[in-house]
């Protein structure tokens, strides 16, 4: 028997899309407003035009990239150890790395700035680079639960156990086995991570404004203050950003190991 | 010395004990089993042989060199998994190449050695495809052809046709020995399957409860099989109950019937044993050189084909006896009394194994 059209669902999608759809219209309509009597995109053409734009973006896109990466480097090891030898310490890990979505930002910034400040041992605000650096480390905290997610999430697609003991049996070390054979299996994961890092670390205030960094989030908040139509430009655009990133993701996240491509037809034993 | 030693081998989890005082001499170019029931310590033992496990006792020797600390990867072994554990992002050629690569052959030599592979588990066309685009029984051979790529000094085979559906399973099976006896590898298989050990092996060992209850050929375990665990997991084994009359010549009694045994035995008189025989050991009728005669009821006829499966009812107990089909004798009724007999040859005093 053939069901008819649930209405009750697709009403509520309709008002849950509503709820957000229209709000983010209203600001685009907004956006577009700049001129008088006329739409246009003036709002967006002042908002590239500015040089603190560009300048905030990219550095926060670098802090990104550079938490992405740290984040990484501590989250792939740490879940392989634990998945291969730890088993036991799992929930521990989990707990541990769930702790930021508890704490908040605020009280991890103040953290940074007594352990980090001017007299202590290691003065790492006294610097701008190092400053930098306690940004980046904030960053990587801040993501750790969505990093360790994904990646623990990839790790648990793959039976990582034998795949390492096949490895180790066909005389590969245990880098060598990171690097050729589990890395290349959860890239898709760790791509998912590190495009939840990178959204959540562009936009990210609170730390970036604390420890007095030229960063985007305290940029679009300054915006916001000043300005009338910029800011919602803005908003649109970082919107659109998060979003194609979204995209990027969903698409590495579908894809499994091995399926990346239709196989070649010539036999060949290079990668 | 033997070309893999293991030398009292002893494995321990916490409290737990999984392999006890473990001995076993394999020479160059055996094919050996170890059989046994899910948690005998088969496996460990064989991750042990592999260096995933480390004994927590005793020492193991390949080709003289002992390895007993050496990690994995420098025991120069291959190892077939029942999961396959093919590495994903890689294609087959890739996956044949990998232990290669790690070893650092070259190139064109490498290419040769993953044709010849692919070559021998007779899929030579299928070096692009990916482990996804193969069949079960096509992932374990490419798994076979890449642990053979890199000449181990042994293959450890760990149930890797279980996964397997049961008519790849016996052409694969017979596959494997093939491949086994013309490289002539030293070969570890660990199954629960009797019927693969016994086709496949040249020696078994029977484990349970982590000790080897048994080491000898098929043959010698099918038809001489040391202990009751042995007897009742390999095969199916008639098992009566008898007295001990005059140990030195032999003589037992069964339900009234005194028979006397092929050998002398270490039992004193009067005491109870276990004798077992194989149900083809049993025919209905009189027949000569068979000596031991039971009075018995038919209780049940299982047509199979080209062997009838008889079950009938002695003083002893019930026993379960295999005959072939005749087509000009057709198989007794049920409730048919008649006289079973066998000679004492085919009987076998069972000892009590360690964990029986």
């Amino acid at each position: 028997m053939r069901r008819g059209t649930p209405i009750l669902s697709t009403v509520i999608v309709l008002l849950g899309a509503a709820y957000f759809l229209v709000p983010l219209y209203a600001a685009f309509q907004f956006s577009l407003q700049m001129k008088r009597g006329e739409l246009s995109l003036e709002a967006y053409r002042s908002v590239l035009s500015s040089s603190v734009f560009l300048s905030t973006l990219t550095f926060s896109a670098v802090a990104s990239f550079a938490a992405i990466a740290m984040g990484a480097l501590l989250v792939v090891p740490t879940v392989y150890w634990v998945r291969l030898k730890l088993p036991r310490l799992r929930p521990v890990v989990e707990f541990l790395s769930l702790l930021p979505l508890i704490i908040p930002p605020v009280v991890l910034v103040f953290g940074h700035i007594r352990l980090f400040g001017s007299n202590s041992v290691l003065p790492l605000t006294m610097t701008a680079s190092g400053t930098n650096v306690l940004l980046v480390m904030g960053y990587v905290v801040l993501s750790l639960p969505y990093m360790f997610r994904a990646v623990d999430n990839g790790m648990a697609a793959i039976d990582i156990r034998t795949l390492t003991e096949a490895a180790e049996s066909l005389g590969a070390s245990r880098i060598r086995t990171i690097a050729g054979v589990i890395f290349p299996n959860v890239r898709s994961a760790i791509v998912s991570g590190a495009f939840l890092t990178f959204s959540i670390c562009l936009g990210e205030f609170v730390l970036a404004s604390l420890l007095n960094r030229p960063a985007f989030g305290p940029y679009m908040v300054q915006l916001g203050q000043d300005y009338a139509y910029e800011p919602a430009a803005l908003a649109i655009l970082s919107f659109a950003l998060t979003w194609t990133l979204m995209a990027l993701m969903q698409l590495f996240a579908t894809r499994s190991p091995g399926r990346r491509r239709r196989a070649p037809l010539k036999t060949s034993t290079t990668p | 010395m033997s070309f893999l030693a293991l030398s009292s081998i002893r494995k321990s989890f916490a409290a737990n004990t999984v392999v006890k005082d473990f001995t076993l001499g394999v020479e160059r170019g055996e094919f050996v089993s170890l059989l046994g029931p899910s948690g005998c310590g088969k496996t460990t033992v064989l991750r042990m042989i592999a260096g995933f496990e480390t004994p927590s006792a005793g020492s193991l020797r390949i080709d003289g060199e002992d390895v007993t600390a050496l990690p994995p990867n420098r025991r120069r072994i291959g190892m077939v998994f029942q999961s396959y554990a093919l590495f994903p992002n890689l294609t087959v050629a890739q996956n044949v190449a990998f232990g290669l690569r790690v070893a650092g052959v070259p190139g064109p030599e490498r290419e040769t050695r993953v044709a010849e592979m692919l070559r021998l588990i007779g899929l030579p066309d299928l070096g692009a495809r990916y482990p996804y685009q193969l069949s079960g029984g096509q992932q374990q051979r490419v798994a076979l052809a890449r642990a053979l790529a890199v000449r181990p000094r042994v293959l450890l085979l760990d149930e890797p046709l279980s996964a397997l559906d049961a008519k790849i399973r016996v052409s694969l099976r017979s596959e494997i020995r093939e491949i086994q006896r013309d490289l002539g590898i030293t070969t570890i298989f660990v199954t629960h399957d009797q019927e693969e050990a016994l086709s496949m092996s040249d020696r078994v060992v029977v484990m349970n409860g982590g000790v080897a209850e048994q080491v000898g050929t098929p043959f010698e375990i099918y038809n001489r099989p040391r202990t009751r665990f042995v007897a009742g997991f390999v095969g199916t084994l008639n098992q009566l109950e008898a007295v001990v009359r005059d140990p030195g010549r032999g003589l037992v009694e069964i339900g009234g019937t005194t028979l006397t045994m092929s050998g002398p035995l270490a039992v004193a008189p009067g005491r109870r044993v276990r004798v077992a025989f194989r149900p083809e050991a049993i025919r209905i009728g009189a027949a000569p050189g068979r000596e031991v005669m039971l009075r018995a009821r038919i209780t049940a006829v299982d047509f199979m084909g080209a062997v009838i499966r008889i079950r009938a009812e002695t003083e002893g107990g019930t026993l379960s006896l295999d005959t072939f089909n005749r087509p000009d004798t057709p198989p007794p009724g049920i409730g048919t009394r008649t006289d079973l007999s066998l000679s004492s040859r085919d009987l076998i005093v069972l000892e009590d194994g360690p964990a029986a």
